[in-house]
């Protein structure tokens, strides 16, 4: 009955054989340029507020918030969302995933929120992400930047901010390694062939 | 990783109770928001089926299930047909009817909560059921003593009271003891069950030998009923030799915390002073045992038994 993996967010791991499609440098760069494009799109950067989707959102986020420190000298807070309880699969399914750490330091009503995560697919996270942060307050604009875009959105939701653009199969995961390490450790996004009874990779 | 029912904690593992653990830390964020309300079990239905008089573990399960957006309905001894001398299995199966999400169950004969779940396809929370177990109860304080010590490996702790009688007592016995820590149990001699060692407790008639040098004491409530005649001479003496007070209280490692499941007797298990103010943590407890019914809760209710309609669901492929 629960052949499939019981939590779609498979553990990241280190590099295994899959293709490389964004390496340290050119994670590092992406997020360079995205955080100018975040800094040219915003007006009133008081009210920016970096809202990570963990886990792989958590290192990017902060070091977006980094490199707008360093571009234009503002400390920019950063959040950490969970979507877990949010799910729209949770009925679907006997085991029920890990939740994971929710930290939102302020409030968030009347921010800009820019919600951060590692790999868009579906669009069913960044769905979850939105109802949860509607019960945190009232943002008053919400964004969203994902560092691979690998297609298959199932939901109308769009990227305002890409690292990279990749064309997968609907099987093949896309993972981010190096989460642990934080901001100091390598981080690389590597494409991996599905397994036989894979959910298909990163939602 | 854990089964369909909570029924003790003598049927977990340590790998299932951290799961537990680490889920119910989680949910106490949810309880700190200003909307303390996830839609994680939307048109669920969780059922409180209370035969025994509860106030506190009824009022904890349904504002657990209400954060997580589920239906709670209750029925109580009260107001249900027990009243009207319909059995507990007819009781069961009319519920198993109105196709419940889980049934949580508190009962005084120990077993019922278990004689529930064999006929249920919905999960059984055990409430507290005679003298047997109270899971969640010992699942909170794990949990409370966690956040306080940050760590339950390797603490010692002692467990004073009616030993005789308690669930909770019990249920935490195993709880302490599958996750590393060291159990001891203190009572008069009326109040300590044969072969208690069995189950890898010290015990103990001294409050003083008990209480030496632990992290954690553990009050238990002394039953009314109790406290003149066969069990105890009075409430006086019991209050004297094994009611915690600072006096005592120094016994214990000098960051020891002192916790008991509620209602406390005042001046009897507990002096005043410790009843209201640190070292004990018995709000704390409370305010965990949300978060942790709010984690068993999230964690079962997806659980009704295979070969039921609503199951072929489940196979599903993922949105």
């Amino acid at each position: 009955m629960t052949s499939q993996q019981p939590d779609s967010h498979p553990e990241y791991t280190a590099s295994n054989g899959g293709r490389v499609v964004m390496d340290d440098v050119a994670i590092r760069r992406a997020l360079m340029r995205i955080a100018h494009e975040i800094l040219e799109r915003c007006e009133n950067l008081e009210r920016l507020y970096l809202v990570a989707i963990p886990n792989g959102g958590v290192p990017l986020a902060r070091q977006l918030a980094v490199n707008i420190k360093q571009i234009a000298d503002v400390d920019v807070v950063v959040g950490i969302l969970d979507t877990t309880l949010y799910r729209d699969d949770l009925k679907l399914k006997a085991e029920r995933p890990l939740l994971r750490e929710t930290e939102m330091p302020s409030a968030v009503d009347d921010r800009i929120v820019i919600l951060v995560d590692d790999v868009l697919k579906t669009g069913r996270t960044i769905r979850a992400a939105m109802d949860a942060l509607m019960d945190f307050g009232r943002p008053s604009s919400v964004q969203v930047v994902g560092l691979v875009d690998r297609g298959h959105r199932e939901l109308p939701i769009k990227l305002d901010y890409v690292g990279k653009n990749v064309p997968t199969q609907p099987d093949e995961e896309v993972r981010m390694s190096g989460l642990a390490g934080d901001l100091d450790g390598a981080l690389e996004v590597v494409v991996v062939p599905g397994r036989p009874e894979s959910s298909g990779g990163k939602r | 990783m854990i089964g369909r029912d909570l029924l003790g904690i003598e049927d977990l593992d340590r790998a299932e109770i951290e799961r537990i653990l680490e889920t119910a830390e989680h949910m106490r964020e949810v309880g700190r928001r200003v909307v303390k309300k996830v839609p994680t079990l939307r048109g669920r239905t969780i059922v409180n089926l209370f035969f025994e008089a509860s106030t506190r573990t009824k009022a904890s399960f349904e504002i657990a299930g209400k954060r997580l957006s589920a239906d709670v309905v209750n029925f109580s001894a009260s107001s249900s047909s027990m009243k009207k001398s319909e059995s507990i299995l007819d009781t069961a199966r009319t519920l198993e009817a109105m196709d419940p999400d889980a049934v949580v169950v508190r009962h005084a004969v120990a077993g019922v909560p278990k004689q529930i779940a064999d006929v249920l396809a919905a999960p059984v929370i055990n409430a507290g059921d005679g003298a047997h177990e109270h899971p969640t109860q010992a699942l909170l304080d794990l949990l409370t003593v966690k956040l306080e010590k940050g760590r339950i490996d390797g603490l010692t702790v002692a467990i004073v009271g009616d030993i005789l009688h308690s669930r909770v007592a019990r249920s935490n016995i195993y709880a302490f003891g599958k996750m590393g820590a060291e159990v001891r149990i203190c009572a008069p001699p009326s109040m300590i069950p044969a072969a208690i060692e069995t189950l890898g407790v010290k015990a103990f008639t001294s409050l003083r030998e008990a209480i030496d040098g632990v992290d954690v004491v553990m009050a238990l409530r002394i039953q009314n009923e109790r406290l003149s005649g066969t069990y105890l001479p009075s409430v006086r003496e019991y209050s004297a030799t094994y009611g915690i007070d600072r006096e005592k209280l120094k016994f214990a490692k000098d960051d020891a915390i002192v916790m008991h499941p509620g209602p406390v007797n005042r001046g009897v298990e507990l002096s005043h002073d410790l009843t209201d103010h640190r070292p004990s943590v018995i709000l704390d407890q409370v305010r965990n045992g949300v978060a942790i019914r709010m984690a068993v809760l999230y964690l079962l209710s997806g659980r009704r038994q295979e070969g039921e309609p609503k199951l072929e669901l489940e196979t599903g492929e993922e949105k």
